[in-house]
């Protein structure tokens, strides 16, 4: 297509979705679209032909009819957290906006749900609840800007999730909208659905298979009681193995997180939570439940961390303790933000008992590389945040925190984990695809794709690389990182 | 306790290569769930045993035609248990079906399903391939969920050769309450209770009664015990045994048994006949000869599904209707995975 075919294009596309869509929310210029120009992962950046927002389901069915009758792929966005460029534009798409979809269509407090449309933000939800005395379990640290729509494409976790599950443990219902524009839907209001699991397969899909209009989530109730242990240790090691120890005492805390010396002490910088700065990891143990369960709890979470080396403990005496506890974890990232010009945040899954020797590792490359790494982890389920410390304006610098990323994510498959826990594949880790599975593991993807969307306009060369792109990584991959 | 995948492939590439359909079966505990099978049976007992147990990691891996009982004693030594409770159907039943079914007793609400418990698995598909997705590690979203969506398939996909699982710590203390009540107050009342900060680890209602089990810390247990009242019920294990396993008095009926999947305060449909509710009433269970587009509407109308589950007649569908987008949808993943329909065609729908 030339330049002057490509502009004709668009402007016909636009004047059709402007006959669907109000004309203000149908954005074709370059400067109104460059907020959609990437997602959390900003080094992939691309201007997409056409940004649409509509405003209901009615809408979004319409402007897939006629994206579909024209073989335009569409991308849906949700508030554009995401952290592997899954909602990236491409030059040649159409990015479909969910954001005005944000209405809390009900709360049903008996049976314990919340129906909600695609854009409402994930924190909203337990906000609207908490007059039940519910909430929704799933707390990315993102939950006051992410949307419930992009948690269900990306499947994501939080600090709680060790105990409360992931997304696809507490989304019941979903309605989609597929490619052609017909409305599909996944699960029940029941705990399963008649036929496949459909509600799972769609949890965690990243846009590939349907745009997701509307979710129905369970509520839980909001524990009487919580408390955070605070432990101090000496060496990420010591401090790896009593959290095996916590879990090995029969206690499912509601999270168990860990920071390494740089999170630590960038954390305390940005968010003075009282953490001790000169320790070499943190565990932050919270326990919930009835008032006397959670004493109970605690008192053998400070005693077992004491038996197992820790320097120092403290427990949150009060609500504002806790959550100044929380604020430290919670805000890592920005935090890292601050003490380096850029970071590269890495998302990798291990068993437990791995982890010394994987941070050890990562250590290692770290001097390899000559880059500095501040670890953040969700403990207690193994997903590893490793925090590439880089400066994107020094040449070649990204390329080489890019290769270290990688690096980190084979390891992580090596020791039996995965190269993602809970940010999706996206574009960013289509590259390590290959390393978790065979070429007849992905065509296997690539047909239950087609299952959904034959035509593979929906969110295209993200999420399962190419069958060429997994030939190419075999042919370069040096000896594994094992 | 042997790995038989390389026959279970021979197996099915010789039935591709004759369109000989196959009907897998393991343990022959739940012949009864689904349509009448077609095709000569594919075997896989003897695909078992426990590949990997890391109690530390809360991590279990065994072949699909693992008995449940040799995995519940092997973590029953660490102190551990499956969280999902699942049926043993008179001791045969194996990991790989229990998971083709969605099998999950009384815990389901709280604990999740064993589609939830699910962080991987191994399959042989309708092309003889051996395909791995999901893992061993508690978190994983790397590709789609083709582990979970085994859950319920009966089979359509493939042979469940290997699965991953989460398990749970057992409870330090667990105790039943049981007191009298009628259906309709009954779901009330257990909709209420679940949404109360307790540890209730399971909500029934059975003639005429309803039986509230909590578990969890001692203190956290006695305290919400004392505080609902109630008696507390003897030999409380052996009757939530019996209600995952159907084997309390009001499954010996021989009339066809249907099961509603609803919503679970929903109130109860105007139908005649005697009700068992389970999952805190979000799983309900009727005998009778009943018309099954009838029982649809009731089941749709209190947002479920509703199935033919044991008896009655099998040679028609036995699952709830699908709409017409659905279904075409469901030939389409059926086909991405068994091409030649030969892996337990006409199980889950008549026409897949
Ligand atoms: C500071 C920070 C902290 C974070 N912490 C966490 C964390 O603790 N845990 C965690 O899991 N993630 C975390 N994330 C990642 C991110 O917030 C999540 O992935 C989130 O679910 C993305 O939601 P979103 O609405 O921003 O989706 P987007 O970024 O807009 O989209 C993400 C993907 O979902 C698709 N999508 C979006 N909406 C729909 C829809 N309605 N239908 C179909 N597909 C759709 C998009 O196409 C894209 O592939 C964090 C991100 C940041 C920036």
């Amino acid at each position: 297509m030339t330049s002057s075919e490509r502009a004709t294009r668009k402007a016909e596309l636009a004047r059709r979705l402007r006959e669907i869509v109000a004309p203000e929310y149908v954005i074709d210029d370059a400067e109104t679209q460059r907020p959609y120009e990437c997602d959390g992962l900003s080094i992939y950046r691309e201007l997409p032909m056409l940004v649409v927002l509509p405003a209901t389901v009615v809408e979004v069915q319409a402007v897939m009819r006629l994206c579909h009758r024209e073989s335009v792929p569409v991308i849906a966005r949700g508030a554009g957290t995401g952290l592997s460029a899954g909602a990236t534009p491409s030059p040649a798409a159409v990015v479909l906006s969910l954001a005005r979809l944000d209405r809390i269509i009900g709360i049903d407090p008996l049976a314990r749900t919340a129906r909600v449309q695609p854009g409402v933000r994930n924190l909203a939800i337990s906000e609207a609840a908490a007059e039940h005395g519910l909430f929704y379990g799933p707390d990315p640290s993102s939950q006051i800007a992410c949307s419930i729509g992009g948690n269900v494409a990306e499947n994501s976790g939080g600090v709680h999730c060790l105990k409360y599950g992931l997304t696809v443990h507490n989304v019941l219902r979903a309605e989609l909208v597929d490619v052609t524009g017909e409305r599909l839907v996944a699960g029940s209001e029941g705990l399963d659905a008649a036929g496949f699991d459909l509600m799972a397969l769609v949890t965690g899909s990243e846009g590939m298979l349907g745009v997701v209009t509307e979710i129905t989530v369970r509520l839980l109730p909001t524990p009487e009681a919580a408390q955070v242990v605070l432990a101090a240790f000496d060496s990420v090691s010591t401090a790896g193995d009593a959290v095996g120890a916590v879990i090995a005492a029969g206690i499912v805390p509601a999270g168990l997180e860990m920071m390494d010396g740089p999170a630590i002490r960038a954390a305390e910088a940005f968010a003075n939570a009282g953490y001790p700065t000169d320790a070499s990891a943190l565990l932050l143990c919270e326990i919930d439940g009835t008032a006397e369960e959670v004493a109970e709890h605690c008192a053998r979470v400070e005693r077992l961390f004491a038996e197992l080396g820790a320097v120092s403990t403290r427990t949150s005496r009060d609500e504002a303790e806790r959550a100044l506890f929380w604020k430290g974890r919670k805000s890592a990232f920005p935090a890292v933000g601050r003490i380096s010009p850029d970071y590269y945040c890495m998302d990798g899954t291990i068993p437990r008992g791995k982890l010394a020797h994987v941070l050890t590792e990562i250590d290692r490359m770290a001097g390899e590389y000559e880059l500095g790494v501040a670890n953040v982890f969700h403990a207690g389920d193994g997903n590893l945040h490793p925090l590439i410390l880089f400066d994107a304006n020094l040449p070649g610098n990204l390329e080489k925190a890019e290769e270290f990323g990688g690096r980190i994510l084979e390891l992580c498959v090596a020791v039996g984990g995965c190269i993602t826990g809970e940010h999706g594949v996206g574009i960013e880790k289509l590259r390590q695809m290959p390393a978790q599975f065979t070429d007849s593991e992905v065509e296997q993807m690539h047909a239950v794709k087609r299952a959904f969307d034959p035509s593979g306009s929906l969110n295209p060369g993200k999420g399962i690389p190419t069958l060429r792109q997994c030939q190419e990584y075999r042919a370069l991959s040096r000896p594994s990182a094992a | 306790m042997a790995d038989i995948s390389s026959q279970i492939i021979d197996r099915i590439e010789a039935a591709r290569r004759d369109a000989e359909p196959l009907s897998i079966v393991a343990g022959a505990s739940k012949r009864f769930v689904g349509r009448a099978s077609e095709g000569s049976p594919l075997d896989v007992a003897a695909h078992s045993g426990i590949v990997s147990y890391e109690p530390g990691e809360l991590v279990l891996t065994a072949r699909g035609g693992t008995p449940l009982l040799d995995i519940e004693a092997a973590l029953d030594e660490y102190g551990q248990m499956l969280p999902f409770e699942p049926p043993r159907f008179g001791g045969s039943a194996t990991i790989g079906g229990t998971l083709a079914c969605n099998a999950s007793g009384p815990a389901r609400p709280w604990s999740g399903a064993v589609r939830d418990a699910v962080l991987g698995v191994e399959l042989i598909t309708g092309r003889g391939e051996q395909l791995n997705y999901g893992g061993r590690v508690m978190k994983n979203v790397a590709g789609f969920d083709v582990s979970r969506l085994q859950a319920g398939a009966l089979g359509a996909f493939g042979v469940i050769s290997r699965i991953s699982l989460k398990v749970l710590p057992r409870p330090q203390r667990t105790l039943t309450l049981v007191q009298e009540l009628d259906a309709a107050r009954a779901i009330v009342h257990m909709n209420e209770l679940a949404g109360l900060a307790k540890p209730l680890s399971g909500a029934a209602w059975c003639d005429g009664r309803v039986y509230l089990r909590l578990s969890g810390a001692e203190t956290a247990v006695e305290a919400a015990a004392r505080q609902w009242g109630g008696s507390r019920l003897d030999a409380a294990a052996s009757f939530w045994r019996d209600l995952a396993d159907q084997r309390l008095p009001f499954f010996r009926s021989a009339a066809p048994l249907w099961r509603f999947s609803v919503k679970p305060s929903s109130t109860l449909p105007a139908i005649g006949g005697e009700w068992l509710i389970d999952w805190g009433g979000a799983q309900r269970w009727i005998h009778g000869d009943f018309d099954r587009s009838e029982l649809e509407r009731f089941a749709e109308s209190a947002g479920g599904h509703a199935s033919l589950y044991r008896g009655g007649n099998r040679e028609g569908e036995v699952n709830h209707e699908l709409p017409e987008a659905l279904k075409a949808l469901h030939l389409r993943l059926k086909n991405a995975f068994d091409p030649d329909r030969i892996l337990n065609p006409g199980r889950l729908y008549s026409w897949m």
